[in-house]
């Protein structure tokens, strides 16, 4: 659907030989429900330099072109995971994607993470991704009846254990990555399943048995075909596949 | 519009915030409001760590602590709060574990602790290894292992809820705080909290500078909202300017990479540090630093065709090191500069980072409305505040203590207030301020665009008030905030609607930084001297007779409704440490 194309409005002087900047076209999916039931897309053009941030570009027409453009984002560094988008049809966070790596020749396509309700422009609702973060009782479940004065002890060797899962920032750019998730919103997807990671794999925690058991359920684990999507996905280079595998393999031999 | 009731209201879901929800919602009817989602909130961003004198390495105890974080902050820090930081600070490091905080061990199993400038052992004999740490994200694992624990108690979140006015009651002729008015992004409703207790922990407001490590949000909401009701901001000049944040960027690098054996170099290659701070070199305090490498800019020695910044070094430390103990930052570097840190210095430049002003508040976290006077109901904790333990210039790593200290000590305080205290009546329309805001930025048609003035107002605040300042460029920056304040009563939007409208909210957002950019330039240009952040020119040596005091600034209203600001000023508390000289 064509949409009107909005001129530059670059500082003057951007063009000159020594100018780092190059003509870029954004397209993005818009959709406000205030103003249309449909989602469509439309082309931006802006001047960037290519070192520059997929978020920089969406800021240059937010705040110099169409201020209605909506999408989240806070830290702007790849820490709190609020930016999670498909740019050229792969899940990023926008403020990790520079311009000259994907290729600013061709169009850019921005779109919303799929699988989730789109409730305007590049904003989806969430909610739905951290409940099944809380479903898989993401926090330290201990037995210990009366609390250890001191902090509880824990070799380098087991905190080594599970430290690659401790790395996820809730970007819901792996779930919203994986076919299965996208067929069913019931399964609990790979985000979830990492943050049990971090506890079953925690020599301090006592509730693995819970965590598996809920893991087990027909929308759990073994829903997983092993696509390796989100492991692609992960801007934290999680490797979320092996997470994964290595919950199926608690499951299997603690079944033994 | 929608009415609410809860015993404690807490704006902001960072690291205080949340802290304050744990002990809150155990004893009192609690919500959490917050802008952001809760994991997204800036202290995540925090890399370094949280310091404790744990003594798991090395002799350390809690005394050497304060008298570091009271030496740290050019003797403005209230040494009383200081005390109780620090010896609060072991604690709150075990409570942190207890709650399933995933420390880097020592070999034994404990917590390990390392290095970080302006820690010592004896009262600066040398450097103490205090800092607690995860890797180099210290700070995501406070905030994943806080929100953890809210998952855990059940606590309320009201997310994507931003809070634009505290309301005050006046009752028998004393202010007390009856509420909070919200705005609801998702469907631009307005909310009425009406609370015994509210706590601001809102974080800071590092936003009207243009290089920053700080998040496109932190945007001073709630300083701003307590401001515009009377209540005073304490030594709102005091910035600190981080030595290494990613050139032109800001995207901080921690000051372990200097801790590891990172050295800054000029373009001429020269380890310039040497000349500044002959003992500490690349530690020295982090406004020593920063003045320096501005020096070397200055005199034409930065690196670059515009030579305007200096790189920091890394090349000479094995890859292995880097990857066990730097590996964000060393990532950062090449994401967003396309270097790899093995084999090329990495170009950075002095960064606005944190905010050691803020809501006046005493030890319990209970805000005060002049020197002395409580405003009872109202709270404040974290970067929002000013206790004050950061003085004039915060030491690295105290920041994610001060949260976890005084966050609980909020969140029990303001819950045992609410339990006995009745609601305060509402006044007439309390949301009246919100809406007429919202309603002008929406049906204005002004010419001027909130990037432009926000665009303005962070070249005049990086160019003036940042790591040097004079009377002169400080004066620059005064007219130039006024003329833009002026302005921005000419601003419109462009999303007129009411959904996710963040074309709106980053307007308001732009009129806090204002007025808050406001508070901290007429406060610098009235303290003439220099201390810790406070860089003078003009005034370059601490002046402890006539500036060792707090600086007070008030909002005043005169009867013709023109505003202004009004400077008093606050005695120190000084308990065992008497001023000297701080040199590294
Ligand atoms: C890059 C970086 C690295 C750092 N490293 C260290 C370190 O190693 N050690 C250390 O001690 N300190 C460090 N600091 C400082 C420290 O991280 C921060 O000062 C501290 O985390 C602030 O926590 P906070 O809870 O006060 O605020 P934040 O974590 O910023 O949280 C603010 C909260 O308020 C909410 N909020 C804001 N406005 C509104 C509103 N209007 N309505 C509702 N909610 C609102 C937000 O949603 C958010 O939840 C670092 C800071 C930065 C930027
Ligand atoms: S595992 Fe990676 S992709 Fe998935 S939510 Fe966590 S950080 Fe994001
Ligand atoms: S804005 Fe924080 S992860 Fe992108």
């Amino acid at each position: 659907m064509a949409t009107p194309v909005l001129e530059k409005t670059e500082p003057a002087g951007s063009a000159s030989a020594a100018s780092p900047y190059i003509t870029v076209t954004f397209r993005i999916r818009r959709f406000n429900p205030e103003v249309s039931a449909e989602a469509t897309w439309q082309d931006f053009q802006i001047e960037i330099d290519p070192k520059e941030r997929v978020l920089d570009g969406l800021h240059k027409i937010k705040w110099d072109l169409d201020g209605s453009l909506t999408f989240r984002r806070s830290c702007a560094h790849g820490i709190c995971g609020s930016d999670a988008m498909r740019i050229n049809g792969k899940n990023r966070l926008a403020c990790k994607t520079l311009i000259k790596d994907i290729n600013p020749e061709k169009p850019i396509t921005i779109e919303p993470i799929k699988g989730l309700t789109v409730l305007k422009d590049l904003v989806v609702d969430m909610e739905p991704f951290f409940q099944a973060y809380r479903d898989v009782m993401p926090f330290l479940i201990t037995k210990d009846t009366n609390e250890p004065t001191r902090e509880r002890l824990q070799s380098p060797e087991d905190r080594e254990r599970f430290d690659d899962t401790t790395k996820c920032i809730l970007c819901a750019a792996c779930t919203t990555s994986c076919p299965v998730f996208w067929n069913d919103g019931q399964y609990f997807g790979p985000a979830a399943i990492v943050n049990a990671h971090r506890f079953i794999f925690d020599s301090r925690d006592d509730a693995a048995e819970q965590r598996l058991e809920i893991l087990n359920d027909k929308d759990g684990v073994w829903r997983c075909r092993t696509t390796f999507n989100c492991t692609d996905a992960c801007p934290r280079g999680i490797e979320v596949t092996k997470a994964i595998a290595e919950v199926k393999r608690a499951l299997i031999t603690r079944r033994l | 519009m929608k009415i609410h009731k809860y015993d404690t209201v807490i704006v902001g879901a960072g690291g205080a915030g949340m802290r304050a929800a744990i002990e809150a919602t155990k004893r009192s009817r609690t919500a959490v409001l917050t802008k952001l989602y809760p994991t997204r909130s800036h202290t995540g961003a925090a890399q370094g760590g949280m310091a404790a004198a744990l003594a798991n390495v090395e002799e350390d105890n809690w005394e050497w602590h304060t008298f570091d974080t009271v030496k740290g902050g050019d003797y403005l820090v209230d040494q009383d709060a200081a005390e109780i930081l620090a010896k609060e600070a072991i604690d709150s490091v075990l409570d942190l574990e207890k709650m399933g905080l995933p420390f880097n061990r020592t070999p034994d199993g404990l917590i390990d602790q390392r290095r970080f400038g302006g820690h010592s052992r004896n009262h600066g004999e040398a450097p103490v290894r205090r800092s607690c740490y995860a890797a180099d994200r210290t700070g995501h694992m406070i905030l994943q292992t806080l929100y953890q624990n809210c998952v855990k108690q059940g606590v309320e979140f009201f997310n994507e809820f931003y809070v634009l006015d505290q309301i005050i009651t006046e009752v028998d002729g004393v202010k007390k705080s009856a509420g909070v008015v919200a705005y609801e992004l998702a469907t631009g409703e307005i909310h009425i909290f009406r609370a015994k207790s509210v706590i601001y922990a809102s974080g800071g407001c590092g936003k009207f500078f243009k290089v920053t490590s700080n998040a496109h949000t932190l945007t001073g909401d709630g300083q701003a909202a307590v401001f515009r009701r009377g209540i005073p901001l304490e030594d709102m000049e005091f910035f600190q300017f981080h030595p290494t944040g990613i050139w032109r960027m800001g995207i901080l690098l921690t000051e372990g990479a200097r801790g590891e054996g990172g050295i800054l170099r000029n373009k001429d290659g020269e380890r310039f540090m040497e000349k500044y701070a002959p003992v500490m070199k690349d530690l020295a305090s982090r406004d020593v630093v920063s003045r320096s490498i501005y020096t070397e800019i200055r005199e034409g020695r930065g690196c670059g065709p515009e030579g305007d910044h200096v790189y920091l070094d890394l090349t000479h430390l094995p890859p292995e090191q880097l990857d066990a103990k730097l590996p964000d930052i060393t990532e950062f570097a090449r994401t967003y500069l396309g270097i790899e840190p093995y084999t090329d210095p990495i170009p950075i430049q002095p960064t606005a980072h944190y905010a050691m002003g803020g809501i006046p508040t005493n030890v319990m976290g209970e805000v005060l409305a002049d020197n002395t006077t409580v405003v009872p109901g109202l709270y404040a904790a974290g970067e929002v505040a000013c206790v004050s333990v950061h003085g004039a210039n915060r030491l690295g790593t105290n920041s994610l203590l001060d949260i976890n200290v005084f966050g609980k000590r909020a969140g029990i305080a303001a819950a045992e207030y609410a339990s006995q205290a009745d609601f305060v009546e509402l006044p007439g329309d309390p949301e009246a301020f919100v809406v007429e805001q919202i309603e002008r930025l929406r049906s204005s048609t002004g010419t001027e665009r909130v990037a432009t003035i926000r665009r303005e107002l962070q070249e005049t605040m990086d160019a003036n008030v940042m790591v040097f300042r004079t009377e002169q460029t400080i004066k620059t920056a005064v007219e130039k905030i006024a003329e833009l304040k002026q302005r921005y009563k000419n601003v419109a939007i462009q999303d007129k609607g009411k959904r996710f409208n963040t074309d709106l909210l980053e307007a308001i957002e732009l009129g806090n930084l204002l007025d808050l950019a406001e508070v901290m330039a007429v406060s610098a240009l009235a303290r003439k001297e220099s201390r810790g952040g406070h860089y003078r020119e003009d005034y370059p040596n601490r002046d402890d007779v006539n500036f060792m005091r707090h600086t007070m600034a008030y909002r005043e209203v005169g009867a013709d409704g023109t505003e202004s600001i009004r400077l008093d000023y606050k005695p120190v508390v000084q308990t065992r440490y008497q001023p000297m000289e701080r040199k590294y």
